[in-house]
């Protein structure tokens, strides 16, 4: 309930700016109607590709998008973390009696992702409506799996990234490229990629259980009903990175002045 | 022009010093190229008719843009520092100084570009040299080729840096810029063929496109590059690229001129 509270006091005072919230709101579209641009001119010159149809990319870009942009939305205090540690702000959260996530994560609020939200849902609704899925519950419980899992997903790196700054203090780009490299590339299902990197994101990183396993049980593609409870594993992987999160707390030095 | 080259010197010389970028490359353009090559690979593979290009050419075109993105970059994060200048009132101090402002930044925004491109391009294209088969960076056909590529690429970067300075100039003109530079910005972006080569658009596109200034970025020297643009085209492109060149830097030596001798100096 206090996160509640620190949310309303962040977005109180995001609209007092109310221009700048616009444009920075806009700009965010912009960004991803290229990326969607991109996709429809790839599509409009090749057709179908690797056997999904523009409109089945569009579902799946859509709900990428979608949980992409959750994510950076709530957990956005993670991802600017290092700021936090070098201005030595985490050691004012560190005495606090509450718990530290709940501090970080209601710390920021990316307001101005907004637009880009409802430009996800836009696109997850007409591929939702054109794709010729006949939508049983099972298939509105694998897409809403496939949404949060996505979303769990980019939550689970971004802590991680925030992790690795309890020992860097500087913010490591590694975990950016997964974080920004897992949305802009996730608009295609990971299967055009090829079969190794379909590998890797299997069992490294795992971007094909929330995108390409579901996806398969939701386009028809597959009878395997149990492909569409993959997602859960995202829960797995948010876990792991808890516990490296856990882990680097209890080896923070720390670092400002 | 000596005081404008040594302008241009101490930028670049500035530029070099931040050395960790390269390491920062590597681990950032590398992956990201290797992507978009393998999905490449795969459009090609399922429709080969439809490929507009040798797959040699398009994977030449993806690393070279992974190496040389700073040269090329139209997000102006990459010139913050002039952008600031006009935003925050330092522009006064540039104004005491017995130089043009438009040819003063022309070098420094080119320097900073250079630099930047300098310290990055080499281990990308050296590791993207070394991977397996189709997705490999090869080298030019013939130093004739090298030659071209050389020009249309400092053509193509005068085009993107004439282009970058109109935008920045609005900032003169309207005090909150940032929404027509977000959206100008984002439409050249994809314009200039760096999310989609230009010949992957669509016939009717891709025929206005090309006579656009932003055709000249980065298009013409990677196309160049790989033996894709070649004989009447690549003389046409080349034309395109001079012609460009030198009405945006007209109109911008224009517009800077009238904006300085009435300047309204924003903050303090």
């Amino acid at each position: 309930m206090l996160y509640f509270h620190y949310i309303k006091v962040i977005i109180q005072s995001a609209m007092e700016y109310k221009a700048s919230f616009l444009l920075g709101a806009i700009g965010q579209v912009l960004v991803s109607l290229n990326g969607l641009l991109g996709i429809y001119f790839i599509f409009a010159r090749f057709h179908i590709i690797q056997g999904y149809t523009l409109n089945e990319a569009l579902l799946c870009y859509g709900m990428m998008l979608l949980g992409f942009s959750i994510a950076q939305c709530v957990a956005r205090g993670f991802e600017s973390f290092s700021q936090l540690i070098k201005s030595g702000g985490y050691d004012r959260i560190m005495v606090r009696p509450r718990s530290p996530i709940l501090q970080v994560l209601g710390s920021k609020f990316e307001t101005n992702r907004i637009l880009r939200i409802l430009l996800a849902l836009g696109m997850f609704f007409y591929g939702a409506a054109h794709c010729q899925i006949y939508w049983t519950a099972d298939k509105i419980a694998t897409a809403l799996f496939m949404i949060v899992g996505i979303t769990i997903l980019f939550m689970g790196l971004i802590l991680l990234g925030a992790s690795l700054c309890f020992f860097t203090i500087e913010d490591s780009g590694i975990l950016n490229i997964l974080i920004h490299g897992g949305n802009e590339h996730g608009k295609y299902p990971i299967d055009i990629y090829g079969k190794s990197m379909l590998k890797f994101c299997t069992y490294v990183i795992p971007f094909a259980l929330v995108q390409y396993y579901p996806l398969q049980y939701l386009l028809n593609r597959t009878s395997r009903w149990e492909y569409g409870l993959f997602p859960l594993g995202a829960i797995v992987f948010l876990f792991i990175c808890y516990g490296v999160w856990r882990f680097g707390m209890r080896h923070y030095q720390s670092a400002g002045s | 022009m000596k005081k404008y080259i040594s302008f241009f010197k101490m930028r670049f010389y500035a530029g070099l010093q931040y050395r960790q970028a390269t390491l920062g490359a590597i681990i950032v353009q590398l992956p990201w190229g290797l992507l978009e090559c393998l999905a490449f690979h795969t459009f090609q593979k399922v429709n080969p008719q439809a490929f507009p290009m040798e797959f040699s050419a398009v994977a030449a075109y993806i690393w070279l843009k992974q190496a040389f993105f700073v040269l090329f970059s139209v997000w102006g994060n990459v010139d913050q520092d002039v952008f600031d200048m006009i935003l925050k009132g330092d522009v006064a101090y540039e104004l005491c100084r017995p130089v043009s402002i438009y040819k003063m930044w022309f070098a420094r925004i080119s320097a900073i570009r250079l630099a930047g491109a300098a310290l990055r391009f080499l281990p990308v294209l050296a590791a993207a040299s070394l991977l397996p088969k189709p997705l490999r960076f090869l080298p030019p056909q013939n130093i004739f080729v090298f030659f071209i590529f050389v020009v249309t690429m400092l053509l193509g970067v005068g085009v993107t840096v004439a282009f970058c300075m109109l935008v920045y100039i609005t900032a003169f003109y309207t005090i909150s810029p940032q929404g027509i530079r977000l959206f100008l910005m984002s439409v050249v972006e994809f314009l200039s063929g760096s999310i989609v080569p230009i010949p992957f658009m669509p016939d009717t596109v891709k025929n206005i496109v090309e006579w656009l200034p932003f055709a000249g970025m980065m298009n013409v020297p990677f196309r160049v590059y790989s033996g894709d643009l070649i004989g009447m085209e690549m003389y046409k492109a080349m034309g395109l690229q001079i012609f460009w060149l030198f009405v945006m830097a007209a109109a911008g030596m224009v517009l800077c001129n009238k904006a300085e001798r009435r300047m309204t100096i924003q903050g303090g």
